[in-house]
């Protein structure tokens, strides 16, 4: 999964999506990992990522990464690594 | 650069809760770089706020309804052009274009005023209650529709239509019935206000987005931008709304132009579904109320429409800003009753 080329994403966490005209707001932790989702980096490198910057544990990371993984999909801001999804 | 003067005559000056072309139009001409226009302002009521905006209309004359026919508009036309010499006119109401549209070769050849409008065909054809037959011709979506005369028809929908469904009058205002009930209301809501037909359109779901586009007539897309409304009011009039980069809408914008030659400014409002398929739900033979959206966002289309009307050769704009947006407002403006006393009893201002 990564982030879609067309998706603008400022430093602030403001997300603009040109081609629905939706927009959202993600606080800091959510634009550190669509930053690295931009960069193309694996979901593996970024929960690995987070758990080594911030103290919590394997499990909440795991479920709160795929819970905000499932919400980038919902707002139709990321693809599909090998399909691009609509 | 020197700019050429031009007088150009405009309506739709009513900007009210449903708020008419007319001076995001003028917005548009005024900020024109290669003409210095000067704004006749043609209106309906004495109440159009347009009328009191003398920042941004010269003067303005009263013309006759619609429904008063050709001959009354032609002979108020002539007295305003004795006196005011236009060069342009954009009518700017759907109601009114009719007459305009067969007056247009009258008006330029004896008058020698210019106007860029869609052809009687092509303003037939796009017709609410032709639609279905136009997107069949240009191969383009469009929702299941049916044109009905008689409230009893609607007690037999169910056999072709699933609830809900879209009531819509043949102008404007659109309802969406979730049953005969509530479709029997709007039938008569919509009907006692625009008349007959009424137009009966399938639900289709999905996001709602727009494009205005102007048209050469000759198969070529002068500019065209897409919306999306972000803000609708309960008369589902956008309140705010922001320019889309769609290159689907661009290209069935551009095929329909293409394909129908259109000829003057309009707006398609579409519906994307959640599928990804465009359905085309309307076509506006006239500029929207947002227009000025597009002006925002780098493409003139009242100026450009004002070249192709005085016959100059109009480049097609090639790009636009993405992510533009537009946040309407009302404003109470403070007016002497003299004003108003003399727009009603003189019928210009």
């Amino acid at each position: 999964m990564k982030i879609k080329k067309n998706i603008a994403l400022s430093d602030t966490g403001f997300v603009f999506n040109p081609a629905s005209g939706d927009s959202f707001s993600v606080n800091p932790i959510g634009l550190e990992i669509m930053k690295l989702l931009q960069e193309n980096k694996s979901h593996e490198v970024i929960k690995k990522h987070l758990l080594e910057t911030y103290s919590v544990d394997k499990d909440t990371i795991e479920k709160d990464f795929y819970d905000f993984a499932k919400m980038l999909e919902q707002f139709k801001v990321t693809e599909s690594d090998e399909k691009k999804e609509s | 650069m020197k700019r050429k003067k031009v007088n150009v005559a405009v309506t739709g000056l009513n900007n009210v809760d449903s708020p008419g072309p007319g001076i995001p139009v003028v917005r548009g001409l005024l900020d024109s770089k290669e003409y210095d226009v000067r704004i006749i302002g043609l209106s309906y009521d004495a109440l159009e706020p347009g009328i009191y905006m003398h920042e941004l209309i010269a003067k303005t004359y009263q013309i006759p309804l619609p429904s008063a026919g050709q001959n009354s508009l032609m002979e108020r036309l002539r007295y305003i052009n004795s006196i005011e010499k236009i060069d342009v006119i954009i009518p700017n109401f759907d109601a009114e274009l009719f007459n305009f549209i067969k007056l247009a070769d009258t008006l330029e050849m004896e008058l020698g005023i210019r106007s860029f409008l869609p052809t009687l065909e092509q303003f037939e054809e796009r017709q609410k209650y032709n639609l279905p037959e136009f997107g069949k011709k240009y191969d383009i979506n469009i929702p299941k529709s049916k044109t009905i005369h008689s409230v009893a028809e609607i007690k037999n929908l169910y056999q072709e239509f699933t609830y809900p469904l879209v009531v819509k009058g043949k102008f404007y205002d659109a309802s969406v019935a979730y049953n005969a009930d509530q479709a029997t209301s709007y039938f008569h809501k919509i009907s006692s206000k625009w008349g007959l037909p009424i137009i009966i359109q399938e639900f289709t779901y999905g996001t709602e987005v727009n494009v205005t586009a102007v048209g050469d007539g000759r198969g070529n897309t002068i500019g065209a931008v897409p919306m999306r409304k972000q803000f609708i009011t309960d008369k589902g009039k956008a309140w705010a709304g922001i320019t889309l980069e769609d290159g689907d809408l661009m290209d069935l914008t551009r095929k329909l132009m293409k394909n129908s030659k259109w000829k003057g400014p309009c707006e398609l409002e579409m519906i994307r579904t959640n599928e990804g398929e465009i359905y085309l739900i309307e076509i506006n033979p006239r500029f929207p109320a947002w227009v000025y959206l597009a002006v925002g966002a780098g493409q003139n289309h009242p100026e450009a429409l004002l070249k192709l009307a005085l016959g100059e050769k109009v480049k097609p704009f090639t790009k636009y800003e993405t992510g533009k947006m537009f946040i309407r407002y009302s404003y109470d403006m403070i007016c002497d009753l003299k004003e108003f006393e003399t727009i009603s009893t003189l019928g210009e201002l």
